[in-house]
């Protein structure tokens, strides 16, 4: 128990709304380990984001969690991380947005705006947080002589940097880095998640990597969820997800993703028919099952829950 | 930049002329300066030698650029009643609108803006909806009504104000202030308020809506999620990016109260340029509306020169923009 | 489907009506205006007297307070009378009818000038495009209401005195709705400027219809709804003017007293004990004006595509 840093269990969070209510996300349990990095990945829409979000409390409202329990190293956190006074939020686990050009506030410095965060934290002087500022900045490869800079003075990739050293400032033990590359020039992508890792790696964080894109998730993540229409598909290591999918949604979106390798310019890309369902307009039983060319009759009725890794009736009683 | 500044001046300008030119023409062709000078029983004579000294005769524009130096040199002929120098009464009477206008003014900046953000953070609050609720009743009275309504309720019913007039003033060089005397104080509070409610209003649910726009963005999530305390959030962060377009209509409404407080000083009877111009409109003296318009179109344009140029100037992203497109 | 649904059974199941029926304010507000309206309409059958018949007015009947018999005569008025005697009910019905008819005419004048402006400058473009914004910008530097200020005044000072009281009210009403609009104009002249490229118009063109019968019966009926906000705005903005107007002794004449007049009398009155004489046109007005702002805010909320 003392390697996991997080445990999510029967995580529900419900939406209501004029004409009832949207379930985004619905009974997903989950562990994340002491200094991995674990990827999810799924559609818009999925509930990616929303489980991020609701680890650290930042669910908008009028959603809330319905049920559940998160734990954050043997601490029971979801009903107080979102009050600032528990010290959880920036501080334990941290957040990095997706779009680095909103991220941050334009009309202030990001010296300004790092040490601010620092001297939340940390109980320490304001020299002392200036130089720790500094620091952070020289460890994401930003010239600390630009303390004094507005973000519109930074390019997006740079920008990224700034929000990452914003994000460890205050030394978490888990980052929940919301699709962070996916705004970012291609060749820059790379840089960005390099420095993710490497800085993660060196303080014994974890990461949690939600992302669309299976490129990023190959190359750097250990274990790997994968999402779908609020409920956890499969679950299970980077290198043996890819090669040997079970799911066959799993299946779907590898088979979709281009690669180099299996495939040339006249090879015809795969798409799984149909897309995901809305929220207000979801199947019965197994919510792939519409799509699923291996659908058996219990698909339609029941749930499959997650055993051994993976949510499907194909291997369900093992 | 330069360029920006230059054609901003010259649309300006040519407003200046074009306000000036209404004013002239009113002057000269609405009313009779002749029958209002000379009375019924003048001669022909007398009327034609008239016409010829007041230039009456002259080519258009030579009257009219005849008008506008005069107007600089701020001659804006006589009254027609009383024959008074116009520029006397208005110079004898602004101090007590200029001083309504800028207590107004600060009343509803202030109050506005911190209802605003009062009812941007408690949203959802039982107080933040009845403060809308009634703002929606102040946006829907007409000021005149607010001000006779306030009259009632504090001069009539409790007694605690007075109704009308400036109360004691005290001179000072040329200004005379009723900012000095206790009575000079409480005649200022209920036309203060009639004249800074609508404004007032005005300023509030714009506070209220650039602070719900301010608070959705990406970067006040982040600085949540950064673990920031609200108080920060909201003060540290919202605030400054909620004033920068808040300032700019401040700006705009300082012209809107002046000609406001023509209302205002009607219903109190306070003895100010507005309350001189009605009295204008209702006797048809020429001399005194067109001089007010002209200083009031002027004082507007010039405003609103200002406020433009003040946005460039305080928003970097807008100035570092226009820059670029500039140089590209 | 078995056959068409009547217009009236549609309009009743639409959004539109769904809308309107869940928000109590905003029907409450329509009653009242509905109300209001009525009143003005029948005013010669519902007031209990007529009040500018100076022959039947007794001025001992004056200072009356509402329903408490006259000291002298004994009758009862409904909210009292004024000091000539005039019964305040009465009094009010037909000032709320001078009231709403100059608001009403004075936004379709605002409303008729405006759209024709704007459609005419979407459509020509050119200079008469540029020349037509240029003057809606210039005007909107200046408060509307000054702007009618000016416009009564300058009308007020070119007609002879005797016939200044006679023309009050079309003078009024040629001042609010010169004041009000440029909304009207800008609001068209952008729809007619997306319409224009649109493949009906080429259409319509080139089968050799004129341009006056393509703005009126093509462009036209595209821009109703955001101008039928814009009107309900613009009335309540209308009615608020002339009130105003007509309290600063600049707007109805005395002959023909609107709601404001009767405010302006009845202030003179509030020190010496008399409040009815202000206090009934006050809060009939506000119920006005407070009606028709909320219908105004409720059409605009619903017709509004972007905020569902």
């Amino acid at each position: 128990m003392s390697d996991l840093i997080l445990a999510v269990r029967n995580l529900r969070v419900v939406f209501p709304h004029r004409h009832g209510e949207l379930v985004p996300i619905d009974d997903i349990s989950f562990d994340i380990r002491r200094g991995e990095i674990i990827g999810f990945v799924g559609e818009s829409g999925a509930g990616k984001s929303m489980t991020g979000a609701a680890i650290i409390g930042l669910i908008d409202p009028p959603g809330y969690i319905d049920r559940g329990e998160i734990w954050l190293g043997g601490e029971r956190i979801d009903e107080q991380v979102s009050d600032p006074a528990s010290r959880i939020r920036g501080k334990r686990i941290s957040m990095v947005f997706q779009d680095p050009l909103t991220s941050l506030n334009p009309l202030r410095t990001i010296g300004d705006q790092l040490v601010e965060t620092i001297q939340t934290h940390l109980m320490i002087g304001s020299d002392q947080a200036r130089r720790k500022a500094i620091a952070g900045l020289e460890e994401v490869g930003i010239d600390p002589g630009r303390f004094g800079a507005y973000p519109h003075e930074f390019s997006g990739g740079m920008r990224q940097r700034v929000v990452i050293a914003l994000a460890l400032c205050a030394e978490p033990e888990l980052i929940i880095a919301d699709e962070p590359t996916t705004a970012l020039d291609v060749s820059v992508q790379a840089q960005v998640l390099e420095l993710l890792k490497r800085l993660c790696q060196e303080r014994g964080a974890s990461v949690m990597l939600i992302t669309h894109d299976m490129g990023v998730i190959a190359e750097t993540t250990d274990r790997v969820a994968v999402l779908y229409a609020g409920r956890l598909a499969e679950i299970g290591p980077t290198a043996t997800l890819l090669t040997q999918p079970k799911h066959p949604y799993t299946r779907g979106l590898i088979a979709s993703t281009p690669s180099v390798e299996t495939g040339d310019i006249n090879t015809k890309l795969f798409q799984i028919p149909g897309v995901m369902p809305r929220l207000d307009a979801l199947p019965t039983g197994c919510r792939f099952h519409p799509r699923c060319e291996h659908v058996l009759a219990r698909c339609k009725h029941e749930q499959p829950q997650l055993t051994a890794g993976t949510a499907c009736f194909l291997y369900g009683d093992e | 930049m330069l360029l920006i500044i230059f054609r901003r001046l010259g649309q300006s300008i040519f407003v200046l002329f074009l306000v000036a030119f209404v004013s002239f023409m009113m002057f000269r062709y609405v009313g009779n300066p002749v029958d209002n000078l000379l009375g019924q029983e003048a001669t022909v004579e007398q009327r034609d030698a008239l016409i010829e000294a007041l230039g009456l005769n002259d080519p258009l524009h030579e009257q009219y650029f005849g008008f506008v130096v005069r107007a600089l040199q701020f001659d804006f002929g006589n009254s027609y009643r009383g024959a008074l120098p116009v520029a006397d009464m208005i110079l004898e009477r602004l101090p007590a609108t200029l001083e309504l206008a800028l207590v107004s003014a600060i009343l509803a900046m202030l109050v506005g803006t911190l209802l605003g953000i009062y009812t941007a953070i408690r949203r959802d609050g039982f107080l933040a909806n009845f403060i809308m609720s009634s703002s929606l009743i102040g946006v829907s009275l007409p000021t005149f009504l607010i001000g006779v309504l306030l009259i009632w309720l504090f001069s009539v019913e409790l007694g605690w104000l007075p109704s009308f007039g400036r109360g004691e003033t005290v001179q000072v060089g040329f200004w005379s202030t009723g900012l000095l005397t206790v009575s000079g104080l409480k005649s200022l509070v209920l036309p203060a308020i009639t004249l800074g409610l609508y404004q007032m209003t005005l300023i509030m649910r714009l506070v209220r809506a650039e602070m719900l726009e301010i608070l959705r963005q990406d970067f006040i999530r982040f600085a949540r999620a950064r673990g920031l305390s609200e108080r920060v959030v909201y003060f540290g962060h919202a605030l400054k990016n909620t004033l920068v377009p808040v300032i700019t209509v401040a700006g705009l409404q300082l012209g809107a109260i002046v000609a406001f407080a023509i209302i205002t000083e009607t219903v109190f009877q306070w003895p100010g340029v507005g309350l001189m111009f009605i009295n204008a409109v209702f006797f048809v003296d020429i001399p005194v509306m067109s001089a007010y318009l002209l200083l009031v179109g002027t004082l507007f344009v010039v405003i609103n020169l200002i406020v433009d140029l003040l946005y460039l100037a305080i928003d970097p992203r807008i100035r570092d923009g226009q820059l670029k497109r500039q140089n590209s | 489907m078995s056959g068409e649904k009547s217009l009236m059974s549609r309009f009743g199941e639409s959004d539109f009506f769904y809308s309107f029926k869940r928000s109590p304010v905003t029907l409450v507000s329509f009653a009242v205006v509905l109300l209001l309206i009525l009143l003005a309409v029948f005013a010669d059958l519902v007031a209990p007297t007529n009040p500018f018949d100076v022959g039947s007015l007794n001025l001992m009947n004056g200072f009356t307070p509402p329903m408490q018999p006259n000291a002298f005569t004994g009758e009862v008025f409904f909210l009292g009378t004024d000091d000539q005697g005039r019964d305040l009910l009465s009094a009010i019905i037909f000032g709320l009818r001078v009231s709403l008819f100059v608001g009403l005419t004075a936004v379709a004048f605002a409303m008729l000038l405006g759209v024709s402006l704007g459609l005419w400058a979407g459509y020509r473009g050119g200079w008469v495009d540029s020349l037509i914004m240029r003057a809606a910008d210039i005007q909107v530097t200046f408060p509307s209401i000054l702007i009618a200020m000016l416009i009564f005044g300058i009308a007020r000072g070119l007609l002879p005195p005797s016939m200044r009281d006679e023309l009050a009210i079309s003078v009024l009403i040629i001042s609010i709705g010169l004041s009000e609009w440029v909304p009207f104009a800008r609001t068209v002249r952008g729809t007619t400027l997306v319409e224009k490229e649109k493949e009906y118009v080429q259409a319509a063109r080139l089968i050799g219809l004129g341009s006056g019968q393509i703005m009126l019966r093509h462009i036209l009926p595209n821009v109703l709804s955001p101008v039928l906000v814009i009107a309900t705005i613009t009335l309540a903005l209308a009615i608020i003017a002339e009130a105003t107007l007509s309290f600063l002794g600049v707007g109805a004449p005395p002959t023909e007293p609107s709601l404001g007049t009767l405010i302006r009398i009845g202030q003179d009155f509030l020190f010496s004990g008399e409040w009815w004489i202000l206090i009934f046109p006050a809060a009939t007005l506000l119920a006005l004006a407070l009606s028709v702002n909320l219908l105004g805010d409720w059409l605009r909320d619903t017709l509004n595509p972007r905020l569902k």
